[in-house]
């Protein structure tokens, strides 16, 4: 019996051994066929000698989120192979380096031995370059065993390593070397295989960080300052590859843009604010230690409304925690951050498309409500390989929000304040230095609307309710959550971010497997839009997905919605640092059901 | 927005305007705290620089010293922002908007302890800015505790005396990369005066440590940085003399007795030698001077070091002239073509 496009491909290696090339090869050959795909490494915090999996899921349904069970493992590392042996399901296939002698460990599991040592001598005399390409020598014996078109898998080395023609001819002979070793020496092809498909024409794959990248770039970003941490660097480092290459000045050659790493992350958003508030599109991208340092400047932004982005690649927390392991462990804390009454804006990407786009809007709403917007990405979303539909080019222009010009001062006279709430939305106007606008003084302490120190207590009141009634403004210019209602359906489940691709591939399983119909409401943003009221009331039972312990997103819920409407909700809760996937989800509403 | 009725005979600067168009609100520090000084000669100086405020940016962190921002150049946008992180907000709004003038103002505790780390890397940018230090050696705001340039054996009001060496800003300054440093005592109007024109002519990080007694809290017998002890104390390292581009120099020194400084915009820094061969562009020779005055007990004041053409952070970053804060959407967002292209490239 053999299984088509529907399994998932582990590849057991070393941190630092080369094998990134390799593993997305065989991503993009699969992609290339037409099948769906996903990649995620599931890599150390360490340079090298770590070991280190990289999981390739094809599923011709389209699922992309992760996949439990491993369905063809590659074991290329000593250290993990008898565990990783020891772990599958009876049935499934190993693909080892004959030495590790794992065929010895089970009897109820298809085994491939092959001699990669022995074959990389033979197609790289350089003995220094060996361990290099010695894992493109998997992708030629996968390639046969699953019948991946060996064409397809030059071209995806083509385009990976481009335009290096050494390299090309070394890791293509060692592609060949393989595929021939298994033609050889296995009398037929595996169970699974990839036959060609036609479901993805127009996609493109993608890291979301990268995509993230790419939004600030369109989104008009000048000012960029950052501070290293795994794994955000891979946002601001795309991002000045980008800005370099398509944000030069064509007539004199100079920068539309400044990009400074700067000595942590307190100064980084201290800079973004400074720059925010002279009147640029200021960024910074962090991860959980650096939320936590940037508090103080948080509650600056949004008490003295001071325009910014911050995204945050999350990671598993608390403290160090696992720095390259997924989570949305900070939701509450970013939705909160820093001390006294403070709420800020957050944009929940679901996909690596709105990783691009929500980096787009993030700069327009921040200027829009002159505050600090947070886009919650996270490891999963931002690190990892994923399809994607093409991006859409921004339709609307730049929107810089409330900044006085010549003919608003003049219409505004002398009515005008900082503070000063003139047209209702709790948004007042703001003036920027270096313009025919009048000029203030902008403080963290107290002040009144004209933007004068106040200590009275009527002033400080004031301003934080209008503060409060600018969140519900923010209501109506974050992006609504994308709502499917079934008929009839009595649960509903909400998610958001990266758990979104586990909780649709659910909502099938619990259809097909279980007879279940759900709705599903995907947030993505906070302040919440009445949209989540109504959702909730529509239905008997409603379960929060999502990847922390203590219920974040539902605490947030907890604190904003009526009472009634609480007590329909319930956790579905996964943090155990891997990628949140369907059957976890599923297991976890079936249980609650009491099924 | 000065309400002073206008007559004919009234003084202005070269751009027409009087000395009451540079103040800022009334001061709320105490009556004699030694950052008020600093405040007036920061008037006068805008003011006899004739620079128009509204290029000005004001920073500062927070303290006493630091609320002194929204006591001078009203017309001028400012900045009080959290305690000890002005040198990250003024590099923001300089990236932001590097056609204008920043002036940043922090205490020594600001500076020196929660702010040092952004202290050193603003140094080390070289970043154009005015940055004074309004050094009393205690925190004024909370009541008086020592702050890091509190002298050894220097004693607080409640008679605990401080046992640690104090940071010296400005050698640090030196070593770390700034462009001009000086040392400048409160209660010193000349040089003072002097210190922050020639910082006003220089682009590129100005650190000026200026002794400012707190009256309240560290004026007592027993503290190093009180005005008796200061004004006994201070080593004038010789006369500061500056002339602006714009005025006729009219300066007579005697051969070999004063170093002529030219400044960048073509300005000139007259510093009287202390001693023949010192030479502010010498890095080692300030520090020794410094490292020596402090050995007596006595502190030096004047321009230390000064590299009028040293690149300036924001130089460096070869940034289009438009300010960033203005460009338009046209300039900062590629074509669709480009979009395009990245999604060929991602197929
Ligand atoms: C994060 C933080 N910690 C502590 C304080 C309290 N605080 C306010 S001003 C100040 C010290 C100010 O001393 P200095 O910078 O020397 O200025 P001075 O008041 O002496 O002019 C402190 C510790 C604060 N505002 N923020
Ligand atoms: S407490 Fe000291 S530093 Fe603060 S205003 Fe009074 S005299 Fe000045």
């Amino acid at each position: 019996m053999s299984v088509v496009n529907d399994f998932t491909i582990q590849v057991a290696t070393v941190n630092g051994s080369g094998s990134q090339t390799a593993n997305l090869v065989l991503l993009r050959s699969i992609f290339q066929m037409g099948v769906p795909v996903s990649g995620k490494n599931l890599f150390p915090s360490n340079i090298a000698g770590l070991p280190t999996w990289f999981t390739i899921r094809a599923n011709h349904r389209g699922y992309i989120a992760r996949k439990k069970e491993i369905d063809l493992l590659v074991a290329m590392n000593p250290e993990t192979a008898k565990e990783d042996v020891l772990s599958l399901e009876p049935g499934r296939t190993v693909v080892y380096d004959e030495p590790l002698k794992l065929n010895a460990l089970r009897d109820d599991l298809k085994f491939y031995p092959v001699p990669f040592d022995k074959i990389v001598a033979e197609v790289c005399p350089d003995a220094k370059l060996r361990r290099l390409v010695k894992n493109m020598i998997y992708d030629g014996v996968l390639a046969r065993l699953l019948s991946i078109d060996l064409a397809e898998m030059e071209k995806a080395l083509g385009k990976q390593l481009g335009k290096k023609p050494k390299a090309m001819e070394l890791n293509g002979n060692a592609l060949k070397a393989g595929f021939k070793y298994a033609s050889e020496n296995f009398e037929a092809t595996d169970a699974y295989k990839i036959e060609r498909l036609n479901k993805t024409a127009g996609q493109i794959l993608v890291e979301g960080n990268a995509a993230a990248a790419m939004g600030c770039m369109f989104g008009g970003a000048t000012v960029v300052a950052w501070y290293p941490i795994t794994p955000s660097s891979s946002l601001p480092e795309s991002l000045i590859g980008y800005l370099r290459k398509y944000r030069m000045d064509k007539q004199t050659g100079k920068a539309t843009f400044a990009v400074v790493q700067a000595e942590d992350e307190i100064a980084a958003i201290g800079m973004v604010l400074g720059a925010g508030w002279a009147g640029a599109r200021a960024m910074t991208s962090t991860s959980g230690p650096g939320i936590s340092l940037m508090s103080e400047f948080a509650g600056l932004s949004y008490y003295a409304e001071i325009p910014g982005v911050i995204f945050n690649v999350q990671r598993v927390g608390p403290s160090t925690g696992l720095p390259t392991r997924t989570a949305q462990g900070d939701i509450l804390f970013a939705a909160l951050n820093s001390h006294g009454d403070t709420r800020h804006p957050l944009l929940l990407p679901g996909s690596v498309e709105e990783c691009f786009s929500m980096a787009i809007d993030s700069f327009d709403l921040s200027e829009r409500l002159q505050t600090l917007v947070y886009v919650m990405s996270d490891l999963d979303l931002g690190m990892n390989t994923w399809m994607s539909p093409t991006f859409t080019y921004p339709d609307k222009p730049i929107d810089r929000g409330k900044v006085l010009d010549e003919a608003k001062v003049r219409e505004l006279g002398a009515s005008w304040g900082r503070y000063k709430d003139v047209d209702g939305d709790a948004v007042p106007w703001r003036s920027l230095p270096d313009t025919k606008a009048p000029s203030f003084f902008t403080r963290g302490s107290g002040h009144n609307a004209m933007a004068v120190y106040s200590e009275r207590p009527d002033d400080y009141q004031n301003n934080l309710d209008r503060l409060a009634r600018k969140f519900v403004t923010a209501k109506s210019m974050v992006p609504a959550p994308v709502v499917n209602l079934r008929n009839g359906a009595k649960i509903g489940i909400v998610a958001y971010g990266s758990s979104s691709f586990a909780t649709e591939e659910s909502r099938d399983q619990l259809r097909e497997q279980h007879g279940i119909e759900t709705s599903y409401l995907r947030l993505r943003a906070y302040p919440f839009t009445a949209d989540l009221d109504d959702f909730i009331r529509r239905h008997e039972r409603v379960y929060v997905v999502e990847q922390n312990r203590d219920a974040q997103m539902l605490g947030l819920m907890k604190m904003d919605l009526d009472a009634s409407l609480i007590t329909k909700l319930s956790s579905v809760l996964h943090y155990n640092g891997l990628p949140i996937d369907a059957r976890s989800i599923t297991d976890g509403i079936l249980a609650k059901e009491g099924k | 927005m000065s309400d002073a009725p206008s007559t004919p005979a009234k003084k202005v600067n070269r751009l027409g305007l009087d000395l009451a168009s540079y103040r800022g609100s009334k001061t709320t520090l105490c009556a004699g705290c030694g950052h008020n000084a600093i405040t007036e000669r920061i008037i006068d100086a805008f003011y006899e620089m004739g620079i128009d405020a509204k290029k000005v940016l004001k920073l500062s962190g927070i303290g006493c010293s630091s609320k002194s921002p929204a006591y001078f150049l009203n017309q001028a946008h400012g900045f009080n922002s959290v305690h000890g992180r002005m040198p990250s907000v003024a590099t923001g709004a300089m990236l932001a908007n590097a056609s204008m003038m920043a002036i940043g103002v922090s205490g020594d505790g600001d500076t020196g302890a929660i702010g040092a780390g952004q202290f050193m890397h603003l140094m080390r940018r070289n970043l154009p800015i005015i940055y004074i230090v309004e050094d009393n050696g205690c925190y004024g705001l909370t009541k008086g505790q020592f702050s890091p340039t509190a002298d050894q054996g220097s004693k607080a009001k409640n008679g605990v005396v401080n046992e640690l060496p104090p940071l010296d800003l400005c050698a640090l300054a030196i070593e770390l990369g700034a462009s001009f440093v000086a040392r400048s005592f409160s209660g010193d109007k000349k040089q003072l005066l002097s210190i922050l024109k020639a910082a006003i002519a220089h682009k590129g990080t100005c650190l000026i440590d200026v002794i400012s007694p707190c009256v309240t809290f560290n004026d007592h017998e027993g503290s190093t940085k009180s005005y008796a002890y200061v004004k006994d104390h201070d080593e004038v390292l010789g006369e500061v003399t500056f002339v602006p581009y714009f005025e006729d120099i009219n300066v007579e020194y005697e051969a070999g007795s004063t170093t002529n400084v030219k400044m960048h915009d073509g300005s000139h820094l007259y510093l009287r030698k202390i001693a023949e061969d010192y030479n502010p562009s010498d890095k080692m020779a300030a520090i020794h001077l410094l490292h020596d005055t402090a050995r007596r007990g006595e502190f030096a004041t004047g321009v230390f070091y000064i590299e009028p053409d040293k690149e300036d952070f924001t130089t460096s970053l070869n940034m289009v002239d438009t300010p960033l804060a203005f460009l338009t959407t046209e300039q900062v967002r590629p074509p669709k073509a480009v979009l395009d292209q990245l999604m060929d490239g991602l197929k």
